[in-house]
């Protein structure tokens, strides 16, 4: 135990109210503590207590109940035993009564109520006492919000805890409650007051017991909050929203059925309410309480609620019931009235599912129905009908949809009310059957009724949702007997003929786009329904098909009614595939697949190819089956087209192939890729691929070649780059030994005869490749772009050095290469492994230093250069000024490439590869070098290097830090470090700062800026920002350097959207404010930049925020910013126009004094009118005006 | 002056929908004629001069060759002395936005107006508006007006 005086000081520091309150909650839990680990019980507390707790003074007493109550509060869990518990739930109930220290002992109460039963609870009796003393003493509506909370949720604690021997109390506590919440406001009360009423409500459900009495009470204090109108913003203090509040009435009314008398009338009349929500909202209440109330309760309604919904759905469905078979989504206009009729129609189903007997008679006898009926069926063509027809019948088609989909008998009753007659207005008898789908025509010389044409479309709609049940159940089993069932066996054949006449008459162009919708979706339904031959039978089934790919095979361009047809196929393909019905599965395989796949042989056809391939893609996109018959099609396209554009140089053939590869790497290589079966299709591609190329000696592709390497390398990236290490080993191997056979480059004789370098950099640099060469090596890349990392490459020195001596006749898919070898070599390998693997330090050898000797004389004097001196490699192709500039810059490129591989995977080489590229930089006329390199330079020729080189040396920045989507990113397997780019950034920016700030000369300066703009331009915009102040001065020298080519113009505009990001953000502000000056000079500068109207409307925006600094900085500019932006207001482009009167707003107004720039002007008051009704009164105002 | 609001109960009809201009094909296309002025805020309610039919599309004519505007409003009420705030509103939202070339002419439509002729001459009066403009109060007034253009 611990002593008495060790704890004593907790209680009066929590007692004493002048304490702060951070140690009054550090004494409550001193003594928490204390007792948890049994060294005081609550007796001696209570004892030593004792004064506290009984004093006359308000403030100590009140204090002292709040500490008892806080305490029990933090020993929800301790187990106390029962006498304690009973002794304290009696002080409590008694301190009821006490409502100057109410609070604390309402929190007593409620900690001991909440107590779980291992830890001892409240029994009966003392829970009884404690009601009957609340009832007795306390006036919940005249305490504060915190201690009304309290006594609900008291209360609700007490109703759920202890419903039995709360029920005994009856009439008093129904009385109490209903006057603790009579006009209850706050919305956290009023959440836990709702619930309350809940259930209260299943505590008495007797519909003769004590609540029956008090229910129109109880509902008069409850109606009233309906419908919630709760006008907080989203994010309040509360934490409450209103469709929390609007669910939580929600329960409260629909609780008991003893509402009813009360709850539907004021339903029905906040129904027809004008505000949208609450109609929406008492659409949601009536079909919940529907439910909960229980049919026989609700007839009595039944004639008035439909009359309602009715009425609901008629005024508020959507206006043209063409919207609604097109796409579900809508403009947002009409959004809030859709709302309602969504909900209007949700109920509507409740309601039949209630009482469905009595329902579907109130509507297959309404009479309006009837009247929309007769008046739209009377006009034939959709553009003749008026727009509140076309709304009206919208609704109708909703309201008898629903009530098919209801259950089947409601289906039958539908159907056999409508559907004979739809047909009679079509004029479609069952006799004209076997005429009407026979030769393919119907003898309808007219055109058909469109409003019949919708409703019946509409049901059959609905009747194939009842069959189909929802998604998880397998549909119902048909049965013949049923009604519909019977209708729809009949009428099959002739509506099909009816439709089919519809679409042939459209292709001749004369229909409606109305018709067409409604054409298409009727036979797609009538193909997709469930259940073998029944009701459609295999026959219509196939016609319909037909029907469909003689739409689709005729069509010379892409109408609405070739999409729509074309969506329907596939529709059906995906739902016969997924019903496993193989006798469907057989014909839609015979009739579509085979016929749409064969109209890509077709040479002669009128329909463009591309429209061909998206059918046949389409179609394919069905089933795996489907997609696979499509695929070998496709893949014998594309290998003949290819042997004859290699070969003899077809051009067609190589015009055909384009498409083709297009479709196949954009379509079906996606298609495989989600649903398996990917890795063999790609590698029979690339094999075969591989194949012709191998077979083929004399490559002969004319004009178009560039393109369609093109688009045969990407084919090949993707099909290698989804295949698995083992399958893509076989690929390389393959595609290895195509490439070591070819007879255009002696490999061997190459690397093993070094004399030959010379020889063959003279004629690199003078020829390109061949064309077969250039097809090999880049499809070799292409293959060793999308490599995983771990697949096994073979003889990876001969590939690397194949590849830097492409690279230096500027093929850059070689490079690319090299930079994903470079990013995804093992470090080190097992010395087990095979002896031509390599490791990522060997390859860096390999390509920097050939290993072949060089004639140049410059190479033995560089001996004590980074790399291994006396050799020719790729960094003396960058620097010996004495090669030509074409071979300086490919072999910049390719270093850049070579170093993205490095700088993704975060290698230290990438040191050597900045310092070459910054070499190259400032190797213009006799600069200073930076102390790092003057080793490397101190040897090097004094010469100028070609401005092109220069040029591509800080372009290489870009390239190494943009994202590529040809390679070296996610889907090419590249290994990526985090954060690699901001960690380049920081290393490299004080090198390149100081190195702008040492040149002197200005073209290397306006280089170096380039470099810089590559670097901050494609750095994730927060770590440029944290540097703002460093970064800022170089940022705005680069602008108007870079502002004045052409050619920089996207760099232009991005290094403007780091400055306007620096802006904008709180952490660059600090750099913004200092330099405003310069800022706002750059940026006008900037506004009259001809080549982009881009940067002129950013930099326009970026003077409206720069307006919100402090006025001291921005005042002196004010003039000439407004100068400058008047001219702005005469753009020739309409945005930037705009811009500027904004702009011109904010800074006139900066002046003026007055804040309209920076006011949301609050609506709705009106009071400024005070102060100008009175000018001369307020004289004194204008003190900042005068400035 | 009044008290209370002059017209105490505006009819407030419905805004008329924004054509959505296809910002390529009519980039270039000179003068941007409507959507600055739809959503000036009347001075007395919280609605925009649109909704009160205080400033229709085809009351404002621009001849762009000749750099000139006209704008005819029509004031809620005839003897609405928030005539000329608003026409100050409109003339103060002109300077900002067009290019100084623009002549600008306001007019209260004919036969709206009790005091037609003053309101107009006061309006197109070059020194009074400047001297409008200085006083601060006005200026604040109009730029609360104005604000909701720029939102």
């Amino acid at each position: 135990m611990a002593k008495t005086s060790s704890w004593i000081p907790h209680i009066e520091a929590f007692v004493d109210s002048t304490r702060p309150p951070n140690q009054q909650n550090a004494s409550l839990d001193a003594i928490v503590s204390l007792v948890k680990n049994d060294l005081l019980t609550i007796e001696t507390l209570v004892k030593e207590m004792g004064l506290y707790l009984t004093t006359t003074d308000n403030v100590i007493r009140a204090r002292g109940i709040l500490l008892l109550a806080d305490l029990l509060t933090c020993l929800a869990t301790k187990p106390l035993d029962h006498a304690t518990i009973h002794s304290l739930i009696g002080f409590f109930t008694e301190r009821l009564a006490d409502w100057q220290a109410l609070h604390g002992a309402l929190v007593g109460c409620l900690a001991l109520l909440r107590r779980k039963s291992t830890a001892g609870v409240v029994i009966d009796s003392d829970a009884k006492a404690l009601v009957q003393s609340y009832l007795q003493n306390i006036q919940v509506q005249s305490l504060a919000k915190d201690d009304r909370k309290l006594c609900f949720e008291m209360l609700e604690c007490l109703l759920d805890r202890y419903p039995a021997t709360v029920a005994t109390l009856g009439d008093d506590l129904i009385y109490g409650i209903c006057e603790a919440i009579d006009g209850e406001k706050d919305p956290e009360c009023l959440m836990v007051m709702f619930h309350l009423v809940e259930v209260l409500a299943q505590l008495f459900p007797d519909p003769s017991g004590p609540l029956a009495g008090f229910a129109e009470e109880v509902f008069d204090v409850l109606g009233r909050y309906f419908p919630i109108h709760f006008t907080h913003p989203i994010n309040n203090e509360y934490g409450v929203k209103r469709d929390d509040l609007s669910r939580a009435l929600m329960l409260a009314f629909s609780s008991t059925p003893l509402f009813e008398p009360f709850a539907i009338p004021l339903l029905l009349e906040k129904l027809s309410s004008s505000l949208p929500a609450a109609k929406v909202d008492s659409l949601k209440y009536l079909s919940n309480c529907l439910v909960k109330y229980g049919a026989d309760k609700v007839e009595k309604h039944a004639k008035a609620i439909w009359s309602s919904l009715k009425d609901a759905i008629c005024t508020s469905s959507s206006q043209d019931p063409i919207f609604s078979i097109v796409s579900q989504k809508q403009d947002g206009i009409g959004f809030q009235e859709n709302e309602i009729a969504k909900e209007a129609l949700v109920c509507l189903q409740k309601f039949i599912l209630q009482d469905d007997v009595l329902v579907l008679s109130l509507i297959l006898g309404d009479e309006e129905i009837e009247t929309i009926l007769s008046s739209v069926t009377s006009i034939k063509r959709y553009n003749d009908i008026p727009k509140e027809s076309k709304q009206k019948l919208h609704a109708v088609g909703c309201m008898l949809s629903i009530s098919a989909k209801v259950s089947t008998p409601c289906c039958n009753k539908v159907f056999q009310k409508f559907f004979c007659r739809l047909m009679d207005i079509l004029g479609i008898s069952t006799e004209s059957s076997s005429r009407g789908i026979s030769d393919g025509t119907h003898e309808l010389s007219e055109e058909l009724n469109f409003g019949a044409l919708y409703l019946c479309i509409e049901l059959l709609d609905a009747c194939r949702c009842s069959v189909m049940g929802s998604k998880e159940h397998s549909p119902q089993p048909v049965s013949a007997e049923e009604t519909w069932c019977c209708l729809i066996t009949d009428f099959s054949g002739p509506l099909t003929g009816a439709l089919h006449y519809i679409l042939g008459t459209s292709m001749n162009g004369n229909t409606s786009e109305a018709d067409i919708h409604c054409g298409v979706k009727g036979l797609q339904i009538l193909a997709t329904f469930p259940g073998g031959s029944l009701p459609i039978s295999k026959s219509i089934f196939e016609s319909i098909l037909t029907i469909f790919v003689s739409v689709i095979s005729d069509s010379r361009e892409d109408t609405l009614l070739w999409r729509l047809t074309l969506n329907a196929l596939k529709e059906v393909g995906i739902f016969i595939d997924e019903l496993h019905d193989s006798e469907k599965v057989l014909s839609f395989m015979t009739i579509v697949v085979e016929k749409v796949i064969s109209l890509i042989s077709l040479s002669e056809s009128s329909m463009p190819l591309p429209l061909r391939l998206e059918a046949i893609s389409v179609v394919g996109a069905a089933g795996q089956n489907f997609m696979l018959r499509a695929i070998q099609v496709l893949e014998e396209a594309i290998s003949e087209n290819f042997f004859y554009a290699s070969v003899d140089g077809n051009l067609k053939s190589a015009e055909i192939l384009v498409p083709l590869l297009e479709c196949y790497s954009n379509k079906v290589l996606p298609w495989f890729h989600n649903s398996g079966d990917f890795e063999d299709v790609a590698f029979r591609f690339a094999v075969s691929i591989w194949n012709q190329v191998e077979s083929n000696k004399t490559f002969n592709i004319g004009v178009q070649r560039k393109e369609l390497l093109g688009e045969m390398m990407t084919a090949m990236r993707l099909a290698v780059a989804g295949c698995s290490e083992d399958i893509q080993g076989l690929i390389v191997q393959k595609a290895y030994s195509v490439l070591a056979s070819s007879t255009f480059f002696p490999l061997k004789d190459v690397f093993s005869v070094p004399a030959k370098l010379e020889e063959l950099q003279l004629t690199k640099v003078v020829d390109s490749l061949s064309c077969r060469d250039e097809w090999l090596i880049s499809l070799f890349a292409s293959v060793i772009i999308a490599l995983r990392p771990r697949t096994p490459l073979v003889n990876v020195r001969v590939i690397l050095k194949l590849f830097t001596i492409v690279l230096l006749k500027g093929h850059v898919p070689a490079a690319q290469a090299l930079g994903s070898i470079t990013n995804k070599l093992p470090l080190n390998i097992n010395s087990v492994e095979v002896s031509s693997a390599c490791t990522l330090e060997e390859a860096m050898d390999v390509i920097f230093n050939m290993g072949l000797q060089s004639a140049s004389d410059s190479g033995p004097s560089r001996k004590g250069s980074a790399m291994d001196g006396g050799d020719v490699g790729l960094i003396d192709f960058c620097l010996n000024v004495g090669n030509s500039s074409l071979t300086q810059t490919n072999a910049v490129v390719g270093l850049a490439w070579i170093g993205k591989g490095l700088l993704m995977r975060g290698h230290e080489k990438l040191k050597d590869v900045v310092m070459i590229l910054l070499r190259c930089l400032l190797l213009t006329g006799s600069v200073s070098p930076l102390p790092l390199q003057q080793d490397m330079l101190g040897e090097c020729k004094e010469q100028d290097m070609h401005p092109t080189v220069i040029r591509s040396a800080a372009d290489a920045f870009d390239v190494l830090l943009s994202d590529s989507n040809v390679c070296l990113n996610k889907r090419f397997h590249a290994t990526i470090k985090p954060l690699y780019k901001q960690h380049f950034f920081y290393t490299m920016m004080p090198i390149l700062l100081s190195s702008i700030k040492d040149s002197d000369s200005s073209t290397t300066r306006s280089m170096l800026y380039r470099a810089f703009g590559h670097v901050i331009s494609n750095t994730p915009l927060a770590a440029v920002v944290t540097e703002a102040k460093r970064v800022i001065f170089a940022l705005l020298d680069a602008l108007p350097m870079l502002s004045l080519d052409v050619r920089d113009k996207d760099l232009t505009y991005s290094l403007l959207l780091v400055l306007s990001g620096i802006i904008m953000d709180e952490s660059g502000r600090e750099a913004v404010t200092e330099n405003a000056h310069i800022i706002i000079n750059r940026l006008i500068g900037l506004i009259s930049y001809r080549q982009m109207m881009l940067v002129r409307e950013t930099a326009i925006q970026c003077l409206v925020a720069v307006s919100g600094l402090p006025h001291t900085r921005i005042y002196p500019m004010r003039t000439q910013v407004l100068q400058a932006i008047s001219k702005a207001l005469d753009d020739p482009k309409r945005i930037v126009r705009q811009e500027a009167g904004r702009c011109r707003q904010a800074w006139v107004s900066i002046a003026s004094g007055s804040t309209g720039a920076n006011i949301r002007y609050c609506q709705g008051s009106s009071s400024f009118l005070n102060g100008t009704a009175r000018p001369g009164l307020n004289q004194d105002y204008n003190s900042e005006t005068s400035l | 002056m009044v008290s209370g609001l002059i017209n105490a109960n505006p009819v407030v009809y419905e805004r008329k929908e924004r054509r959505i201009r296809d910002p390529v094909a009519h980039a270039d296309e000179f003068p941007y004629k409507w959507y600055m002025h739809a959503d000036i805020k009347d001075p007395e309610h919280p609605y925009s001069l649109e909704e009160l039919k205080v400033v229709t599309e085809d009351a404002v004519e621009v001849d762009d060759k000749h750099s000139h505007v006209r704008v005819t409003f029509t004031p809620t009420v005839e003897h609405c002395s928030m005539a000329t705030v608003i026409g100050l509103c409109l003339r103060v939202k002109l300077m900002r936005s067009l290019p100084s070339r623009y002549k600008v002419d306001i007019k209260v439509a004919p036969g709206t107006h009790a005091t037609e002729a003053a309101v107009n001459k006061q309006l197109n009066d070059k020194e009074r508006v400047a001297a409008a403009l200085e006083n601060p109060n006005l200026v604040e007034m109009v730029d609360q007006c104005l604000t909701p253009t720029y939102a």
